[in-house]
């Protein structure tokens, strides 16, 4: 074939509206494998509320709890613990909790129904490590001789107070996420299912 | 050789380019004669590369990709692993081979880069050879890290899931994104069988065209060398360049005495301290993994760590977006600006032997910068640390993205007309 052929422009029409079908089954037959890659019907499935007794939770006691593979939280704050979420509330990035990380029912001081019980999920909002128990207060907690008491993420550093209240400037945005729960009785708490969804 | 094999020989020449392949890549493909210590590492990668892609076929032919709990409440893929160590014969060396090869590679390829830094291999006309390394670098970290999700262990699975997390920080689409990188809500069976399936399909196939593509795209315009200067300016009377050598048997032999001592030292390692201290098998990650509770301390592997310390040294906002984002931005374009060197050097010579005292100066701190965000990333972070890497990491970016400016005002000497060779 000669270069200065006359391009023949019916074909050249055809070759482009055929290359364009062909490329439209392309991505069509992509669909399939990339849907492939999202969570399954069963995955979507599991996730039922749990059931937690919190009849022998001391004091200053933590429990935690699987839900939806994430670790939930139930902490019984004492009176000390309630009082130091008055000395954080200007340590940390949201004090009243208006961003929404938590139900309408505990957007709260204590971040919670009962003032008592902290029901929260344990995942750092930062990269999604679980934050460790830094309950002592001051030098002992090695975080510090103000520490008044809370959770330090082991992965970046990030520092929660006793409501779950992530500090100022730290690596995590937002502050620990409180999952949707009710209490079925006075010492039963059902995590992943308030009634109202 | 007899006419009856030449004739065999010729009979495949016809069908298949065999002949005129072994003398374009070996036998007749000339290196420079100057090459020294520093190019080991390439030949090395290449075996690496094969100890990795063996040790891994028969390893998979005992792993089970496998999350959930066995009858003793041990997730079965955990389990598998402790059976190849324990009962499969010869399983624990195969393993060690595996695990210690991943962190081999890791140092032969930092030093093969290393070597490009500094005899300016990258730059033209072998811009092409060097976003292809580049390339295998990336695919090199995403094999490494799914690699490392397999024995599901503690460090495995938080380092997964933080990895993962990562991605979340993208806005609009990152959530969405994390979710069908897992294919769960969580990091789950889901994430371990995907994982395991790039791990031994698609990235290695990858990684396997990006090598080839590496070495076609050097055999194509012929090897750097410590001198810098192009050896094909100066060729004989038949067309080789007056100081290239063939590749067969010179550098083959050559290659093989470092073969040799790598091995050394890799069996060395294998036998005598398979879990490198702690840096190459994590001690954590002989517990297996416990979605509910991350270990007090985690760091990824060390061949991450310097990327890592640069991710936790972002920890301010801007632009109404998230630290957490920038921290993923940082950390993404402290990999991707490498392949952009061949852009950024404006040197007038290619080899540090002929660059000025501003380069060497700079590369010296660089190179500290990276150690040192590198043992950061292993340590637990605390405000000071945290002040130190943000320093290093600044300086980090500023070797790359100042050099326009300090590789034209640097002091260079004259390149000389011909490589220098004792």
């Amino acid at each position: 074939m000669s270069v200065d052929q006359e391009v023949d422009s019916g074909r050249r029409t055809l070759l482009l509206a055929t290359s364009a079908a062909g490329g439209v089954a392309a991505v069509a037959t992509a669909v399939p494998f990339v849907a492939s890659l999202t969570p399954s019907e069963r995955a979507k499935a599991a996730g039922a509320p749990v059931e937690a007794d919190i009849g022998k939770l001391a004091p200053g006691e933590m429990m935690t709890v699987e839900w939806r593979g994430k670790p939930v939280w139930i902490l019984r704050r004492t009176p000390e613990m309630l009082a130091s979420l008055d000395q954080t509330e200007d340590k940390v990035s949201d004090p009243a909790s208006n961003k929404p990380m938590q139900p309408e029912y505990a957007k709260n001081k204590y971040r919670s129904i009962k003032p008592e019980y902290l029901v929260a999920v344990g995942i750092c909002t930062h990269l999604g490590c679980s934050p460790s128990e830094k309950f002592k207060v001051g030098a002992e907690s090695g975080m510090g001789a103000d520490w008044p008491g809370g959770f330090l993420c082991p992965c970046h550093g990030s520092q929660f107070d006793l409501a779950g209240r992530v500090y100022k400037s730290m690596p995590a945005p937002d502050n620990l996420e409180i999952p949707p729960y009710k209490y079925l009785a006075d010492t039963t708490i059902l995590v992943g299912d308030d009634g109202k969804a | 050789m007899t006419t009856k094999s030449q004739a065999v020989l010729n009979w495949i020449d016809e069908r298949f380019p065999l002949t005129s392949s072994i003398k374009g890549h070996l036998t007749e493909y000339y290196a420079p004669k100057n090459f020294n210590f520093w190019y080991f590492f390439g030949s090395l990668a290449l075996m690496v590369l094969v100890i990795q892609i063996v040790t891994g076929i028969f390893l998979v032919m005992h792993y089970k990709p496998d999350a959930s709990l066995n009858a003793a409440g041990v997730p079965v893929a955990f389990a598998s692993v402790e059976y190849i160590m324990r009962d499969v014969p010869g399983g624990w060396i195969i393993r060690y081979l595996h695990s210690t090869g991943a962190s081999a590679f890791f140092i032969v390829v930092y030093l093969h880069m290393f070597r490009g830094l500094l005899y300016g291999s990258y730059r033209k006309p072998r811009e092409l050879i060097w976003v292809f390394g580049t390339l295998i670098f990336l695919a090199l970290m995403a094999e490494a890290f799914m690699g490392y999700l397999l024995p599901w262990g503690q460090m495995s699975y938080w380092g997964a899931q933080v990895i993962v997390n990562l991605f979340s920080a993208i806005p609009v689409i990152g959530p969405d994104l994390s979710l069908v990188i897992r294919g769960d809500f969580v990091v789950s069976d889901a994430t371990l069988n995907r994982f395991f399936s790039f791990h031994v399909i698609a990235v290695p196939l990858v990684l396997i065209g990006l090598v080839a593509a590496h070495i076609v795209a050097l055999h194509e315009v012929g090897s750097n060398n410590p001198d810098g200067i192009e050896i094909k300016k100066k060729k004989d009377s038949t067309g080789k360049p007056l100081d290239g050598i063939p590749f067969h048997p010179y550098y083959t032999v050559k290659d093989i005495v470092g073969v040799v001592v790598f091995l050394f030292v890799f069996s060395a390692v294998v036998f005598f301290a398979p879990e490198g201290g702690g840096y190459f098998l994590e001690f954590n990650n002989f517990i297996p993994a416990d979605p509910l509770k991350t270990p007090p301390h985690i760091a990824p592997v060390w061949y991450f760590t310097p990327f890592y310390s640069i991710l936790r040294a972002v920890t301010y906002p801007l632009f109404g977006l998230d630290a957490k984002f920038w921290g993923v931005v940082a950390m993404g374009a402290s990999v991707v600006i490498i392949a952009f060197l061949p852009w950024l050097d404006r040197s007038p010579v290619k080899s540090i032997r002929y660059k000025g005292p501003i380069f060497k100066v700079v590369l010296t701190i660089f190179v500290i910068c990276f150690f040192i965000l590198g043992y950061l990333g292993v340590l637990p972070p605390t405000p000071g640390r945290t002040l130190v890497s943000q320093i290093c990491s600044v300086l980090y970016f500023a070797f790359f993205l100042l050099m326009p400016w300090y590789s034209q005002l640097d002091k260079c000497k004259p390149e000389p007309e011909r490589v220098n060779f004792k």
